[in-house]
Order: structure tokens, then C-alpha cells, then sequence
């Protein structure tokens, strides 16, 4: 079997399995990353989230082989970086995370959202996270918490 | 002094957002094998035959007969199997399990067992009352025969489901030779352990229970973790491994428990003026295939049926019904959002019946400190309804818009709901069954822990019960700490649930710090614990259902503005309006992402959140088809907590949990009836049902 090779959080790796094992299980089970977490297997609620080059995307549904050659980032990956600070703060100040489940496919989305969009609107931020699901905050206090970070983080996307 | 309210950092937001916390299924161990759930397919069955195939070497199946002790959950009322034996009563019911190493292998095990079954006649409607309560108030019969007018009304709820994002699961493992420990995402600790107890026939110390993580749980995780928790302890018995079991999503809407479908039939006895004189109501929950918690929701149901509303005389009667489906267990509010529903339109609909007007009549009801509550206690505390409701109104131009959507063509509307929610168990519960106990151990470097079993399940109970300890002591934070419970380590403060945690657990902690305040002596070892001692002045008759069913209540008001498309009829949430009193805040940014996220719940209860089964299938099995609110839907927030301090809560507080969902469904069903001009007396008012009810009165 060909090697699946792809830049995992920032580092070249060749992944000797089978490639149309879900993305989700090969970061979670063959590299430890267990912070993309599993709440529905089925791309509805976004627990999951990696960046793929650089904006989000549900690793449940998404075949290993299809990130040959490109940069996946997953939430420990993110976590190394200035804008996450941002965001991490932002999320604390708000109250943006509860049981903390679907906070770290937020924090994805966050990222990929302020990329695409680095002034959103509230309807935008809305629409910009209605592909994950959150169970615990109702979602307002994560809405103010992308405002904020940005706000805070102006000229960081 | 600081005010307690002032929000500090959330205990674990760090390694929430980062990723690093640890939830059940990011557990690794060597040697790791895992299980899978053989189930019934079909509802009411006679089990004749079960062929397996054959095993291979290091596979096993696990069912009935490997259990030493009960085949049954220790729960309040003990009919549910750990695994069935003869008979299967509902779709999904567990028959056994298939470990071993691969994943891929258990499922083709799985694929190749043949189960033979007797099919047995299934029962769907509310026919067999397997529990029947009753109690009253004052001479309702009295009140009815000198009537000026009696009306009737029936309200439904359709089921809700929890949908944590997180599904349940454990991993479980032998330490030495014959002592389980269970690491699972879990409400109740205890629940957990004292079931496998009674299922292994073991010693209390061979069974340790710890908590993991936990994604979300909303009572989903009360009492159905007891029943993998016991299966995996058998399982983890026969094969000697340690083993995880983690439900797919799927499987996880199948077979936990869910809110309780419920009927309610309402009378009222009015008299020339308009006035309520007496209500008869009779509440039916349909439990599923089991009773487990059904009797206790029912109770919690039956207490709530005056809500925020003095009425003199009544007249409460309540079933449970076996049918043949899942069964239904805690749903954050226990059985009070079923009955909120039910008396606040009713309370509109009287109104509306004698021609006034809905906010002066409530109004008229509205209950009072010194009051008699529903089963003849007295609400004790002040009570701040009158500025809550003010507040409410005026923040939400709520006179003006009740005004202007009047007319039905402009397909908006304004609903307010107000209620109450008992705070912590129900009656005499916590004095006679849970006698919570803290303790509080410090070190002799002076580091002091939090030893409870109070589960952060999301709501920051490690937040807000470690600032109870450390502004009670006086000693900065990072000299306290506040690890996730293990049964082994810390006593049981009670389960998680009920919104006692702050009230209850909190204001022991509040005791047992000021206790180790005073006796402080540094560089050595101490430990202080409390134990639950019920106030005085609660007196409770659980035969009679009369008395103080609860030690304190908080209180809410909820308003909901919706519009309706007049092409599709479906409902947009534009914006909600609350009003709490908690008593006290112990955390102002907690309490406002409790009541964030109760009132989306409560507000999708009643308008978005569809679930049914057919022939006992459950048909919304996946977030596909199970719809929850996601940011679109949820509509903006505006939230105002009273101070009102209760006398025997750490720093005044009260419960919080539960109440910002109670009101959620009434209040926007109100809204959806003035925007469509008809009556709303069934939930969730979906387009569907909306769209029947335009038809039948224009035809
Ligand atoms: S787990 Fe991938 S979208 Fe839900
Ligand atoms: S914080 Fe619990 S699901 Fe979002």
C-alpha cells in the first residue's frame, strides 16, 4: 500500500494505512491527536473540525487519501499559534465553552471563519459556525467571542 | 467585602479549548480492547433462540448469565435489566455484548449472531398506570360544585432528547484481581458504583468509579450510565482486560432515555368573576418499557402544576405507563417542563376563554411570600415576581408589541412565560436517601482539596464550587484544587442533578471551609466533612405528597418574540428576554451561560426539536434528522439576574440548572399562538402542525 504523505501540524508525515480510513481515526488513533473529537460521525456537527489548508473542515467524513500533499492542522497544532491565543482569551472572557466538547471544532472554525472573513458581521458569524453544533451555551457567548477576538486580534488575519 | 458574583477564569477552560482534556474516549490504555451492544430490533419480543458463531480466540460475548448478582439497575424503582433475559420490551433493548481487540472483527461477530424471536403483542398508548400518585389542596371538590363555569383543556409534549455532543461511554479495567474501576462520562459517580455493586454482588471497595471528562449530559447521564457501567463491570470480569465501550451516534438516540411524552389534562373551576377557584389536573407520562426514575419525574411533574400561580384548591393526580419503547429517564427539568407547559397556556387560555386579558389575569394568580404552595407548604422567602415581570416587560416592549401583533397579518408575536423550579430533591429525598457528605482535606504544606462528587459537567460546578472554598478560606486559588471525582477518593456528596449542586453541595462546602477556617493550623494535616442536615423547618409527607416539597425555589420570567412565514409557517426565533432570581450568583458569567443554554433548550422544546418513534422505532436517530438549534437559530439573548438571597445558600445561592429551561416552550408557544391566531396546546409547533391548525379553522 502507497503511503499517504501530508504536512501534519506543520510536520511532513507518511501515513502507512489503509486510505480510505476516515481522517478523523487515523489523527486520533494512529497519531494521539484526540483533540478533533467524534459527536456524530456523519459531517453534522462539526466536533470534529481540522483545518485543511488552512480552513475547516469535517474530518468524520473526509477519506484519508483525499489529504495527500496538503496541510492538516488539527486542534493541538492550532493551539501553538498567536491567533489561537486570541481566540482562546476571547472565548474565556465571553464564556464561549462549557462542557468543552465541541470547543475545540469551534476553535477551528473560528480560525477558518476570521480567515475567509476577518470583520465578520453577527449574521455572518452566525452563518459562519452553523456547521457545528453546540449543546451546552446556546451559541451567543461564543458570537461575542469571536467579535472579540476580532476585535482584539485586528491585523492577526 | 468582594462580591461572589464577580466571574473569574473558568477552572478548565485551558484544556478545554486546547484540546487536552481528557473525555472518555480520548483514553488510551495498552492493550485496549472494546465492545459492542447486541440489541433487540423489534418491540415486544419472547427471545427462543440466540446461535453465535464461532469465536475467535480472545472474543467473548457477555448477557445474563454471567451476572454473579441482580440482573436489574439499581435505580429508585429497580425493573430494568442489565441485560435481557427471556423477553425484550423495547427496540434496542441490550441483550449482550461482543468484545475483544478489533473493532472490525466485533462487528462481524455481531453481523453473524442470529437471534430467533416470539413476537408478542406491543403495547403503544398510555394504558397500563404502573404508578399512580395523587394529592390535595384545600376542598377542590367544594370549589367545583359552586362553579360558575368549569373548563377543560389537554396539553402534549412530544419526547426531547438530550443530544449531548459527547455520547455516552466508559472505559473500564481490572486493578489486581478482582476490583473494577470505571472511568466514564457520568452525572453520578455514586449511581454508577452502587449499581455495579448490586450487579457483581461485591464488596463496596471492589468497585471504583471515576469521572472523566464529560460532553455535555443535560440529565442524560444520570441514571442510563448505570446500565452500561454494570454491563462493561461484567464484561470487564469475563475477558480481563480493560475495555471501552463508546456508543455511535446513532445507537446513542436509540436507546437512551429522553424527556417523557406527556398529556395533561387541566380543569378549572371559575366563579362569576372570573376568578380560578380550583383546578383538577392529571398528568400522564409515558415511561417506556421500564419505570426507572418515571415515578420521581411524575412527582416532580405534579408539584410543578400551579407553577408561579397561588391556587386554592386542588386536585392532582398523576400516572406513569409502561409502553413498549425506549424507556425515558432525566432531562434537565425532570418532568417540570411537561406541567410548566401545561398550566402556563392554560392560565393564558382561561383568559382568553373569559374574554381578558391574559397579563391581568396571571397577574391576578401571581404567588405571594406567605403563600401556600401547591401542597400546602408556604413559600417562605421573598418572592421578587412583581419587579422580575416589570423588568421583563420593559425590556422587551412587551405592552406595546402584545398591542401591535394583535392582528394576525403581520405573523409576529410576543409570549411571556414565568415559573419557578423547586431547588435540589424533591420532598424528604435529600435527608432520607442521598445524606450528602463533603469533605475537605488539607495537606501539610497548607494545600487544601475539594473532595465531592459533584460532576462539571459543563454548568462550572469545579468553577464555582472551588470559589466557594477559596473565598470562604481566604487563600488564593492555586492553593486549592478541585480534581474530578473518584470514588475512591472522595465521599458521596450525591449525585449530580436536580440543581442542587450549587445549593446543597455548595453551601456544605461553604461550611466545611469555614469550619477549616477556624481551625487552621498550619503545616499540618486536617480534614473536615459535613454532612446534609435537612432545615428545620422543611416538614414533608411522602404518602400524602404534603408540605414543603422544596426547602427554596427560584424563580424566572421568559420572553419570546417570534414571526411566522405565512408561506411555510415556519417560525423564526427574533429574540428572547429572561429574568432569573438564583438567589444569588455565585458566578455571574456561569449563571448567564446557564440560562444561554437552557432557555435554547427550552425554546427548541417548543417549537424545533421533533422526535417520534413508529412501532416502537425511534425515527429521528441521527442530528440529521433530530434537529437541534444551531447559530442561525438561536436568537440573541438578553438576560437580567435579581439579587434575593437565600438565608441557607453559600452566599445566598440557589438552584440554577434547571431553570432557564422550564419556560423556554411556554413561552414560545404563546408567541407562535398570537402570530398565528390559533390556539397552541401540543409541542413542538412545528410548521407541520402549524399548518393543520391554519387549515381546520379557515375550512
Ligand atoms: S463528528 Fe464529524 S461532524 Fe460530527
Ligand atoms: S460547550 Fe458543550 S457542546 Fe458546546
Amino acid at each position: 500500500m502507497k503511503p499517504i504523505k501530508f504536512i501534519l501540524n506543520d510536520q511532513p508525515v507518511e501515513a502507512h494505512t489503509n486510505p480510505s480510513r476516515r481522517l478523523l481515526d487515523v489523527l486520533r488513533g494512529d497519531y494521539g491527536l484526540t483533540g478533533s473529537k467524534e459527536g456524530c460521525g456523519e459531517g453534522e456537527c462539526g466536533a470534529c473540525s481540522v483545518l485543511l489548508d488552512g480552513y475547516a473542515v469535517n474530518s468524520c467524513i473526509l477519506p484519508l487519501a483525499s489529504v495527500e500533499g496538503r496541510h492538516v492542522t488539527t486542534i493541538e497544532g492550532y493551539a501553538k499559534t498567536q491567533r489561537f491565543a486570541v481566540v482562546k482569551a476571547a472565548m474565556g472572557d465571553e464564556g464561549g465553552s462549557q462542557c468543552g466538547i465541541c470547543t475545540p471544532g469551534f476553535m477551528i472554525a473560528i480560525e477558518s471563519l476570521l480567515k475567509k472573513n476577518p470583520k465578520p458581521s453577527e449574521q455572518e458569524i452566525r452563518t459562519g459556525l452553523a456547521g457545528n453544533l453546540c449543546r451546552c451555551t446556546g451559541y451567543n457567548m461564543i458570537v461575542k467571542a469571536v467579535q472579540k477576538a476580532a476585535k482584539v486580534g485586528e491585523g492577526l488575519w | 467585602m468582594k462580591d461572589i458574583s464577580r466571574s473569574v477564569p473558568k477552572e478548565d477552560h485551558e484544556e478545554k479549548v486546547s484540546g487536552r482534556a481528557l473525555y472518555v474516549s480520548d483514553i488510551q490504555m495498552a492493550d485496549m480492547h472494546y465492545a459492542k451492544t447486541v440489541r433487540a430490533d423489534r418491540p415486544h419480543a419472547r427471545i427462543r433462540n440466540i446461535r453465535l458463531p464461532e469465536l475467535p480466540e480472545g472474543y467473548v460475548v457477555v448477557d445474563h448469565h454471567d451476572i454473579p448478582g441482580a440482573n436489574h439497575v439499581n435505580m429508585i424503582f429497580e425493573d430494568w435489566p442489565v441485560f435481557a433475559d427471556s423477553v425484550v420490551r423495547h427496540v434496542g433493548e441490550p441483550i449482550m455484548l461482543v468484545c475483544g481487540k478489533d473493532k472490525q472483527i466485533i462487528q462481524s461477530i455481531c453481523d453473524e449472531i442470529v437471534i430467533e424471536y416470539e413476537d408478542l403483542e406491543p403495547v403503544f398508548d398510555l394504558q397500563e398506570s404502573v404508578v399512580h400518585k395523587s394529592f390535595q389542596k384545600g376542598d377542590a371538590a367544594a370549589a367545583f360544585a359552586r362553579a360558575d363555569q368549569v373548563v377543560e383543556r389537554v396539553y402534549e409534549t412530544g419526547y426531547q432528547e438530550q443530544a449531548y455532543i459527547e455520547p455516552q461511554g466508559f472505559v473500564g479495567y481490572l486493578e489486581g484481581e478482582k476490583k473494577v474501576t470505571l472511568i466514564g462520562s457520568i452525572q453520578c459517580p455514586y449511581y454508577v458504583k452502587n449499581a455495579v455493586i448490586k450487579t457483581l454482588a461485591c464488596d463496596p471497595e471492589d468497585v471504583r468509579v471515576i469521572q472523566a471528562a464529560v460532553g455535555g449530559a443535560f440529565g442524560g447521564k444520570e441514571e442510563f450510565p448505570s446500565l452500561i457501567g454494570c454491563q462493561l463491570a461484567v464484561a470487564v470480569h469475563k475477558l480481563k482486560k480493560p475495555i471501552k465501550i463508546i456508543y455511535e451516534r446513532e445507537e446513542d438516540m436509540i436507546v437512551t432515555t429522553k424527556r417523557h411524552p406527556s398529556k395533561t389534562t387541566m380543569q378549572a373551576a371559575l366563579d362569576s368573576a372570573g376568578r380560578v377557584l380550583a383546578i383538577k389536573a392529571h398528568v400522564a407520562l409515558d415511561a417506556g418499557a421500564y419505570i426507572g426514575l418515571s415515578g420521581v419525574v411524575l412527582s416532580r411533574a405534579m408539584l410543578a402544576v400551579t407553577s408561579a400561580y397561588t391556587i386554592d384548591h386542588l386536585d392532582v393526580k398523576g400516572d406513569v405507563y409502561l409502553t413498549h419503547t425506549v424507556p425515558n429517564g432525566a432531562f434537565r427539568g425532570f418532568g417540570a417542563p411537561q406541567m410548566i407547559f401545561a398550566i402556563d397556556m392554560f392560565m393564558h387560555h382561561l383568559a382568553k376563554h373569559l374574554g381578558k386579558d391574559p397579563y391581568q389575569f396571571r397577574k391576578a394568580h401571581q404567588a405571594k411570600q406567605g403563600d401556600r404552595t401547591a401542597t400546602s407548604g408556604i413559600f417562605r422567602d421573598p418572592i421578587l415576581m412583581d419587579a422580575m415581570v416589570e423588568k421583563a416587560t420593559s425590556m422587551s416592549d412587551y405592552h406595546r408589541k402584545q398591542k401591535d401583533y394583535a392582528s394576525p397579518d403581520v405573523y409576529r408575536g410576543i409570549g411571556m412565560s414565568w415559573f419557578l423550579h423547586g431547588c435540589g430533591f424533591t420532598g424528604s429525598g435529600e435527608s432520607d436517601h442521598i445524606k450528602a457528605k463533603v469533605r475537605l482535606r488539607k495537606s501539610d504544606t497548607d494545600h487544601v482539596y475539594v473532595l465531592v462528587a459533584a460532576v462539571d459537567m459543563g454548568q462550572g460546578a469545579k468553577t464555582t464550587l472551588k470559589k466557594v472554598v477559596v473565598e470562604t478560606l481566604g487563600v488564593p486559588y492555586n492553593q486549592v484544587t478541585f480534581d474530578d471525582p473518584d470514588t475512591d477518593a472522595v465521599p458521596d456528596s450525591g449525585p449530580t442533578v436536580a440543581s442542587r449542586t450549587a445549593m446543597i453541595v455548595g453551601g456544605l462546602l461553604a461550611q466545611a471551609a469555614q469550619t477549616l477556617k477556624e481551625t487552621w493550623k498550619r503545616g499540618e494535616t486536617q480534614v473536615v466533612e459535613k454532612t446534609y442536615r435537612q432545615p428545620e423547618f422543611v416538614i414533608w409527607d411522602e404518602k400524602t405528597l404534603r408540605g414543603d416539597a422544596y426547602p427554596a425555589y427560584s424563580w424566572g420570567v421568559n420572553i419570546v418574540e417570534v414571526s411566522v412565514s405565512p408561506v411555510t409557517y415556519e417560525v423564526k426565533v427574533e429574540k428572547i428576554w429572561s429574568v432569573y432570581d438564583v438567589g444569588k450568583a455565585l458566578d455571574e458569567r456561569i449563571v448567564l451561560g446557564q440560562a444561554d443554554g437552557g432557555i435554547a433548550q427550552g425554546v427548541a422544546y417548543g417549537y424545533l426539536e421533533v422526535m417520534r418513534h413508529h412501532g416502537g422505532h425511534i425515527q429521528h436517530k441521527n442530528m440529521t434528522d433530530y434537529i437541534i438549534p444551531t447559530a442561525v437559530d438561536m436568537a440573541p439573548t438578553e438576560t437580567v439576574i435579581f439579587d434575593n438571597p437565600y438565608a441557607l445558600g453559600p452566599y445566598g445561592a440557589k438552584g440554577v440548572g434547571e431553570l432557564s429551561l422550564v419556560g423556554g416552550a411556554p413561552a414560545v408557544a404563546m408567541a407562535i399562538e398570537q402570530a398565528i391566531g390559533r390556539p397552541i396546546q401540543k409541542i413542538p409547533a412545528t410548521p407541520e402542525m402549524i399548518m393543520e391548525l391554519m387549515r381546520d379553522e379557515t375550512h
